[in-house]
């Protein structure tokens, strides 16, 4: 059998993009290697080692049926309880940046600076926040709720302006052209058409937001990073791991329930 | 007395379920509210020393401290790439194995979808504290927790991605007798990645963020500057990190996504 032959030649110009791009992607990551030194493992590092995987095989179940405040059922529920309401607290402040963000609502150039902001809120790191709103507040979930509810607005702000500028504008012109004000085209022709959407969105923030709360103890804005950085720190690890293996089992169900109630709303 | 609404009769859906559902949720958000002790009106009331606070950090920060905020920070990036690099070179063969529709092996798939799942289920953050006793205080230990943290990411992503490809090529390389590798090589790779590199990049710029924090539990970067500053209450220093190190996080995410909207 014949065999075909493709002439395949490239532009050099092709060739030359492609050298520099690649070649200037391979220098980068070498680059980055450079200044990551290995130091070896802890001298430690075995015992370690051999103690997180006795963790593993006994956790601490004394910790996890402790129902008392200082137990695992109560940091699991705070958790949560900072989640759900940092979540809500930034659903509700993000309706107005994302109209601000939205160019068919307030048009091209007021819309860019609405999503300039948006995106600088989303850059500024949630840990961070965390950190100033606990010395406005203290130490506590509140912090935690207060830095989830603003740094949610970078992503929400911005989802939430997509699904806006992407509306079928129909419902709202029909509005305008009765003389409808901004007020009523906003309650009755914007908000319930993309509703599902926002409510979609929210949700899937609040799976993320999930997991954000649960670092959020690390530096004391409440929920169940605290316990388990100590234990970490404290080499603990029978109760690091307890907390890690609860950890993951209610993150994943409360993904399960959110991503199925996504799906029946959109 | 009839109003001109009474008279037109229109039947109204039933909404048993949806106040319910309603009620539910309020209920939900407000007990999640009271349980977390969150009560607007405290703070509101504490606003002012949040102000001052503020005041103290960004009117002015300290510019002097500034010189000495780009090793670490560049150390942060450092962090990012190499960490995005290990996670996305294993996330590649492992989206492959774990796509249900192009080996057709639940037995190896299945597991790797639990794994993937838990993974990502565990912050990095916590990784990062863990590796810290294992490979002790530095930027190796960051890398570590961020590569496996990517890896869960983008090979999540990247097998949604090939569950999702148009099978016309496929079956155009099936029919003339083509193996599984032809096909993985000329059918699914040219498909997937212009979006592998995208979710690549979109892994970097979540990488940045997340390695610019991580130095809190001493897995190096500008974290750790941070931290140290917050602990001596330098706070005119630590708004210099702060500005610096956002300005920085904003022109990557900018840059980045500016290139993830032209490769898709």
């Amino acid at each position: 059998m014949e065999k075909i032959e493709i002439k395949k030649e490239l532009p050099w110009s092709t060739v030359l993009y492609r050298v520099v791009n690649y070649g200037g992607l391979i220098v980068l990551i070498l680059w980055g290697m450079a200044g990551i030194p290995y130091k070896g493992v802890m001298a430690t590092a075995r015992g370690t080692m051999a103690s997180l995987v006795q963790g593993i095989f006994h956790p601490d179940m004394a910790y996890l049926t402790n129902t008392t405040i200082d137990g695992l059922p109560y940091a699991v529920l705070e958790t949560i309880a900072i989640a759900i309401s940092g979540t809500f607290v930034s659903a509700v402040i993000s309706i107005p940046f994302a109209l601000l963000a939205s160019q068919n609502i307030v048009g091209r150039r007021v819309s860019l600076i609405g999503k300039f902001i948006v995106t600088m809120i989303r850059t500024f790191p949630e840990l961070i926040l965390a950190l100033i709103f606990i010395s406005v507040v203290g130490p506590g979930a509140p912090a935690g709720i207060l830095a989830l509810g603003i740094h949610s607005i970078g992503m929400l702000g911005k989802l939430f302006s997509e699904a806006i500028e992407s509306m079928d504008t129909g419902v709202k012109e029909a509005l305008e052209s009765c003389g409808g004000n901004r007020g009523e085209v906003l309650f009755r022709a914007v908000l319930p058409q993309v509703s599902p959407e926002l409510i979609s969105y929210t949700l899937y923030r609040f799976e993320i937001n999930m997991r954000a709360a649960s670092t959020l103890g690390l530096v004391g804005a409440g929920g169940i990073g605290a316990p388990l950085i100590f234990a970490i720190r404290t080499r603990s690890w029978s109760r690091a791991m307890i907390i890690v293996l609860v950890l993951i089992v209610t993150v994943s169900l409360i993904d399960m329930i959110s991503s199925r109630v996504r799906k029946k709303l959109v | 007395m009839d109003t001109p609404a009474d008279l037109i009769s229109v039947p109204r859906p039933d909404n048993r379920k949806r106040n319910l559902t309603i009620g539910l949720v309020v209920a939900l958000i407000l007990g999640s509210a009271i349980f977390a002790g969150f009560n607007p009106l405290e703070i509101l009331e504490n606003f002012q020393k949040g102000g001052r606070l503020l005041k103290r950090m960004f009117f002015p920060p300290a510019w002097k401290y500034a010189p000495r905020v780009i090793a670490p920070l560049v150390e942060t990036v450092r962090m990012a790439l190499v960490g995005t690099f290990w996670g996305a070179v294993v996330a590649l063969p492992a989206a492959v194995f774990a796509a249900s529709n192009f080996l057709n092996m639940p037995w190896i798939s299945r597991p790797l979808r639990l794994v993937l799942n838990i993974f990502r289920t565990i912050p990095a953050m916590v990784l990062a504290s863990l590796f810290v006793a294992v490979f002790g205080i530095g930027a190796f230990s960051g890398v570590v927790a961020l590569s496996i943290f990517t890896f869960g990411l983008i090979s999540k992503l990247t097998y949604e991605s090939i569950e999702a490809i148009d099978y016309g090529q496929v079956e155009a390389l099936m029919s003339l007798g083509a193996n599984k590798i032809t096909i993985l090589r000329y059918a699914i790779m040219p498909q997937i990645l212009p979006q592998f590199m995208s979710y690549v990049l979109y892994g970097f710029e979540v990488n940045v963020r997340a390695a610019a924090v991580l130095g809190y539990v001493g897995a190096g970067g500008i974290g750790q500057t941070f931290e140290q500053n917050l602990a001596f209450r330098n706070f005119d220093r630590v708004g210099v990190i702060i500005v610096i190190s956002f300005a920085v996080v904003l022109v990557i995410d900018l840059v980045s996504s500016h290139i993830r909207r032209r490769l898709v």
